[in-house]
């Protein structure tokens, strides 16, 4: 007998004849978790995905270019990798040149550009499909045109988030969107740079993947993204310094 | 690389020595001691609300239980939708089939370098071990356990694995093990130093392997839980992808995990979410430009059928190793995770292990408890630990039967033992028995021995009163 048919038999010999009822997780967050507005959403997840040691800049559609620029300027940055074939790709391939930084992008398979890819590629620019205030998480949907090792070999993670793409948790993200008629290759939530407490404790940023995360925020127009009034809970528990880390497994 | 691992299962009877020679130690005390005291706060602080904490832990159990109670089927609707999706899927028994597997297929790309993300179940069939007798090099990449390797030892936690480390042993570690490293006790720069190392080997590998936290049959999706970006490395650099996991890690809907996956890192260290989630639900497409070529699943069973095959011991499945049951444990916070031998330490270790490893190589450990209960309190799935830790005891413990459901059920009995309890029981059931004997015991007292095994290894002998309460009582009429 197969160890598959071996495993099988002995579960289905042992296997409950009473059928549990089916959780009911939509009432959990019904009940748990109230709907905010867009603006309360974009403050709690600025305040989470701070806390998580990223950076958030708000820009419009027509500056985020300028301030991407200057976000690579201030840290020396001269060469981003980006999404050829993407909106935001093909505007920083237009128009980062003149700032002075020149744009390469992920046109092969990385088999042939490995080295240069671990070694020569500073920083990146991907967009996320959508966020989740209640973590401060982004969600990326990796493709064809936008793979997978974008967001973590570069050093500098540069992340365009649609403020109004902006869910309050990740179950509503995953409901409104439908993500159980299918899933893409990868699906990625990343909640911060990479980060280890593996020794003594110790928080430490860039263990194995970007040592920073930028969030490039875009909104209607220039607007200051309010402080975090109301965000309770959580918020006041978590000690930005002392915080721990670690891997789930 | 050093190759000296000592992963190898330490059988029970060692148990106490090897608690002792930590409970001896003030440094690795106040390691573990420090470090269990840092996790409870966190996770105290994740959950303020004890009303939603409690409402959460129900939806946690329910979700677990539903799901294990259509295991059977929902193993099939995952190996249907993963092999629709284009990963492959293998069924293993026992450690011996699932090492052969991966092996297999390390051989088929002629791999010489593996790359691992944090897997307990990996540990749990001594991969590594498999591996260099296959002359293939396992290299581990989760910062706690590429330190736990370099060292040659195990894991002591199973989420932090080198939580009995100090920054200053590390730094001697590495400057003895990392070429072209000196010492540094710097956290940032000791992490930098496995940063680059490990880069190097992630580029080189011809297999990535990893563990699952949740495999969601609906949608054919394995989930990873991170914060360091390795898991991601082992699952995306690589042209091959094998993960491994126990049968129960399976929930039927998405939409379950959710609440599962913020229970597991606001439990296990206090995070309301980790860095990385990362859902895997195919090799990489036609047109994509990364990710692995093959994706393949190993689904091990190794005595997690035996739990299953009893209604109470089946919810030792429940679990979602999130460790906070060991973070509150105060025998575990006393003696870390190496004392017990086994691969999985700590309450959940002692009432896991003895379907993986049989009651005769385990059959101390249960005993190894106050029953404080304190597990079963913070258990994010509200596993009754403490419950299932009396039943494991009875098992070990009462006579042995011809044909036991649980391997190696009654290899504690001593018929010595069960006597004196016989005896004991008539004692203490007949009122004339009870009087005569304890009026012996009070007049012959000083004959009492003044060695008592381990009772006075620590502590002066006991000694029955020279007068009975029964006597005193009586001078008092």
């Amino acid at each position: 007998m197969s160890a598959r048919d071996s495993i099988l038999g002995k579960l289905r010999a042992a296997a409950p004849s009473t059928v549990k009822v089916q959780p009911d997780v939509a009432s959990w967050y019904a009940s748990h978790r109230p709907v905010e507005s867009a603006s309360a959403k974009a403050a709690r997840f600025r305040h989470f995905i701070e806390l998580a040691h990223a950076e958030v800049h708000a820009v419009t559609a027509e500056n985020w270019p300028d301030k991407l620029a200057a976000v690579l300027d201030a840290r020396r940055i001269e060469r981003l990798l980006v999404a050829e074939g993407t909106p935001h790709g093909e505007t920083a391939l237009d128009e980062l040149p003149r700032h002075g930084i020149e744009c390469s992008t992920y046109d092969m398979a990385i088999e042939a550009w490995k080295t240069e890819m671990f070694t020569a590629t500073p920083a990146s620019l991907t967009a996320a499909r959508a966020a989740i205030a209640e973590t401060g998480t982004l969600i990326l949907w990796p493709d064809a045109k936008e793979p997978r090792l974008m967001s973590l070999v570069p050093p500098v993670h540069i992340v365009l988030l649609d403020a109004n793409q902006i869910y309050n948790t990740f179950f509503e993200a995953m409901s409104e969107e439908g993500w159980k008629t299918g899933l893409p290759t990868n699906t990625l939530l990343i909640s911060g740079p990479s980060k280890t407490a593996d020794i003594q404790q110790t928080l430490a940023y860039g263990a194995h993947g970007p040592k920073e995360l930028i969030v490039l925020m875009l909104t209607e127009q220039e607007t200051v993204i309010p402080a975090q009034a109301g965000i309770q809970n959580q918020a006041e528990s978590l000690d930005s310094a002392r915080q721990g880390k670690e891997d789930q497994q | 690389m050093s190759k000296q691992h000592t992963l190898h299962f330490k059988p029970a009877e060692g148990f106490r020595a090897r608690s002792k020679a930590v409970v001896d130690n003030p440094f690795l005390r106040q390691s573990f001691r420090g470090a269990m005291d840092f996790l409870m706060a966190k996770r105290a602080a994740q959950f303020p609300d004890s009303e939603e904490l409690e409402s959460l832990r129900n939806l946690g159990e329910q979700i677990r239980q539903y799901n294990l109670a259509r295991l059977p089927e929902l193993l099939e609707q995952l190996e249907a939708k993963l092999t629709a999706n284009g990963i492959r899927v293998h069924w293993a028994e026992s450690p011996d089939e699932a090492n052969a597997i991966i092996l297999g297929i390390c051989q088929q790309w002629n791999a010489k370098l593996m790359v691992k993300g944090k897997s307990m179940v990996s540990e749990e069939i001594e991969l590594n071990h498999a591996a260099e007798a296959a002359g293939i090099a396992a290299l581990e990449s989760d910062m706690g356990e590429y330190i736990v390797q370099l060292a040659g030892e195990k894991p002591s936690h199973i989420i932090m694995p080198a939580i009995h480390k100090t920054k200053e042993e590390i730094a001697r570690l590495f400057a003895d093990k990392v070429p072209g490293v000196d010492y540094t006790d710097n956290v940032d720069a000791l992490i930098q130093i496995g940063r680059q190392v490990l880069r190097q080997k992630f580029m080189e590998a011809e297999v990535g392997l990893s563990g699952v936290n949740f495999a969601v049959a609906e949608t054919g999706t394995l989930c990873l839980v991170e914060n360091e970006g390795n898991g991601r490395m082992c699952t995306t650099v690589p042209p091959v992808h094998i993960a491994i996991t126990g049968i129960e890690k399976i929930v039927e809907k998405l939409e379950h995990i959710p609440p599962l996956y913020s229970l597991l890192t606001r439990s296990a260290t206090g995070q309301n979410i980790s860095t990385y989630f990362n859902m895997i639900s195919h090799p990489r497409q036609t047109g994509e430009k990364d990710g692995p070529e093959e994706v393949h699943l190993v689904l091990l069973d190794n005595g997690r059928s035996q739990a299953y095959a009893d209604e109470q011991l089946r919810k030792t499945l429940q679990c979602i190793r999130c460790g906070a049951c060991m973070n509150h444990c105060p025998v575990y916070s006393r003696i870390g995770g190496h004392a017990y031998g086994t691969t999985y330490p700590g309450p959940i270790g002692k009432i896991v292990s003895p379907h993986m490893l049989g009651l005769d190589a385990t059959a101390g450990l249960t005993t190894a408890s106050s029953l404080c209960g304190a597990c079963g309190e913070v258990c994010p799935v509200k596993i009754p630990i403490p419950e299932l830790l009396i039943r494991l005891r009875e098992e070990s413990f009462s006579a042995p039967q011809p044909q036991p459901a649980l391997r190696g059920q009654g290899a504690g009995h001593s018929a010595l033992i069960s006597s004196i309890w016989k005896g004991w029981s008539l004692v203490y059931r007949s009122p004339k028995l009870y009087r005569l004997l304890s009026w012996c015991m009070s007049r012959f007292n000083s004959l009492t021995p003044t060695r008592q095994g381990p009772w006075t290894s620590v502590r002066t002998p006991l000694q029955p009163a020279p007068r009975r309460l029964r006597d005193l009582l009586a001078d008092k009429k």
